[in-house]
């Protein structure tokens, strides 16, 4: 079915992303617009996951709408064996916009295909979090004043860290230059170095997280390395305080740079950094709420104008 | 004397499709895939024939049966390199080959277990992405797979 659903970035392009970036600015400027007055939201997640409920409901509150939903998959009616379609199509008799998050990958996509309203991906698997990606991008552009040509260092999980391959995906519109560190087990999966020398992104690769690395970044990017990921505990110890960022490697690092963090964080950044003003990542989590209130509004076919308007009336 | 009698038992189609050159090992995936089994017209089938560019190969003959190039070319993803010799009135009027559509739907099972197509009575929708080495992405899960990779739906 043809609608204005957010499954994936990659089907925006630079206008776009650059658009929606405008949109969340007008949101950040003031967060409270009556614009889904008389809609009604559907979170439904599938898979818990509270930040990214919490930071979409109160999204779609901002924006005065009302919310219906569930966040516990036992509660639902898929715990009794529904399947994706029935559900959705029930609940698009009932909703404006159905925000979802589920465990299974391409789940958002059949969803979108076969829901008569716009469907938001919160997440699917190891997949898609566009929303994500989103507020990532606006964090990165609020602090550095622009997306092009940044020093981009991602940290920690490459392998599985669905954020960091969606981040990368997006950024090739802005001329980046990536470097990956991450341990061996989890590095950058050679799928996404193909796509970067497809696109013509320079990258670099590094087992070694230390000040000289970091000395020329923009954006530092550190993600949770997962104990699970690994087979072997001691080597998980090990690994665990080689990439852990400390306040006192930040000393000689441009003064420009900024430390983003998907959240929740759990080591890998340690707790004297929260006070260094280039520790970024709780802002970042803020910048969610701006970037989530313009997607609501983009899928529902709200424009700028509209809420430039809205603002004069 | 003996030897054309063989031929003339395999060779006599007045009019359809003979499919050539299929590899030995994927000719009732090829029957499975065109569903011959549901076809009422006569089929002659050969396997293990003896082929200089294959080893082995398989023949299939079809009476009063023509496909249109979706129907076959989905045949592709096992037997890349097969043969169509359409026939009328006992001669071969074209020869064509296959040509790996950029779309498979509802052909090939996604390998990725947590790929909502596995657990959802629904449709699967590949992308072809390279048709040389056969590497197909699921259009839902977004993961590329290659021919060791994907199963076909049964």
């Amino acid at each position: 079915m043809d609608n204005r659903s957010l499954v994936s970035l990659a089907q925006h392009s630079k206008e776009k992303l650059l658009y929606l970036l405008d949109m969340a600015k007008r949101f950040e400027e003031n967060p409270n617009r009556r614009l889904l007055e008389n809609k009604v939201v559907a979170t439904l997640f599938f898979e818990p996951s509270t930040r990214t409920r919490l930071s979409f409901e109160t999204a779609a509150n901002r924006l005065s709408a009302r919310i219906i939903g569930f966040t516990d998959p036992k509660s639902s009616s898929s715990a009794k064996g529904e399947t994706l379609k029935d559900t959705i199509t029930m609940v698009a008799n009932y909703a404006d916009i159905i925000v979802m998050r589920h465990h299974l990958e391409g789940a958002a996509r059949y969803a979108a295909e076969i829901s008569p309203v716009p469907i938001v991906n919160a997440g699917d698997g190891a997949n898609q979090h566009p929303s994500q990606t989103m507020l990532d991008l606006y964090s990165i552009q609020k602090t550095q004043g622009t997306l092009e040509n940044l020093n981009i260092t991602l940290v920690g999980d490459l392998k599985y860290g669905r954020t960091v391959h969606s981040l990368l995906t997006a950024m090739r519109h802005f001329n980046p230059n990536f470097r990956f560190i991450s341990p061996e087990e989890l590095k950058m999966p050679n799928e996404y170095k193909v796509f970067c020398r497809q696109q013509g992104i320079p990258f670099e690769e590094s087992t070694v997280f230390n000040e000289r690395v970091i000395a020329d970044t923009d954006i530092l990017y550190i993600t949770r390395v997962q104990s699970e990921r690994f087979t072997d505990m001691l080597e998980y110890e090990r690994v665990k305080n080689a990439y852990t960022l400390h306040n006192s490697m930040l000393e000689g690092t441009r003064p420009n740079m900024r430390i983003l963090h998907p959240l929740p964080r759990v080591n890998e950044i340690s707790y004297d950094v929260d006070n260094n003003p280039k520790a970024y990542y709780f802002e970042q989590a803020k910048n969610g709420l701006y970037a989530r209130e313009a997607i609501l509004c983009d899928v529902l076919g709200i424009t700028i104008e509209d809420i430039d308007n809205y603002e004069r009336k | 004397m003996k030897e054309n009698k063989q031929r003339l038992l395999v060779a006599a189609l007045e009019n359809g499709t003979v499919i050539d050159h299929i590899p030995s090992d994927q000719l009732f995936t090829v029957v499975h895939l065109l569903k011959l089994d549901k076809l009422e017209t006569k089929i002659t089938i050969g396997n293990n024939l003896v082929s200089s560019k294959l080893g082995k190969k398989g023949i299939i003959k079809l009476a009063n049966k023509f496909f249109d190039s979706d129907e076959i070319n989905k045949i592709s993803i096992v037997a890349p390199h097969i043969r169509l010799n359409i026939i009328r009135n006992y001669e071969v009027v074209e020869k064509r080959e296959v040509d790996m559509p950029n779309q498979l739907l509802g052909i090939v099972k996604c390998a990725n277990p947590k790929c909502i197509t596995n657990n959802e009575p629904m449709t699967t929708n590949f992308h072809v992405i390279d048709k040389e080495k056969c590497t197909i992405k699921c259009h839902y899960c977004e993961k590329e797979q290659t021919k060791e990779d994907f199963t076909i739906i049964e």
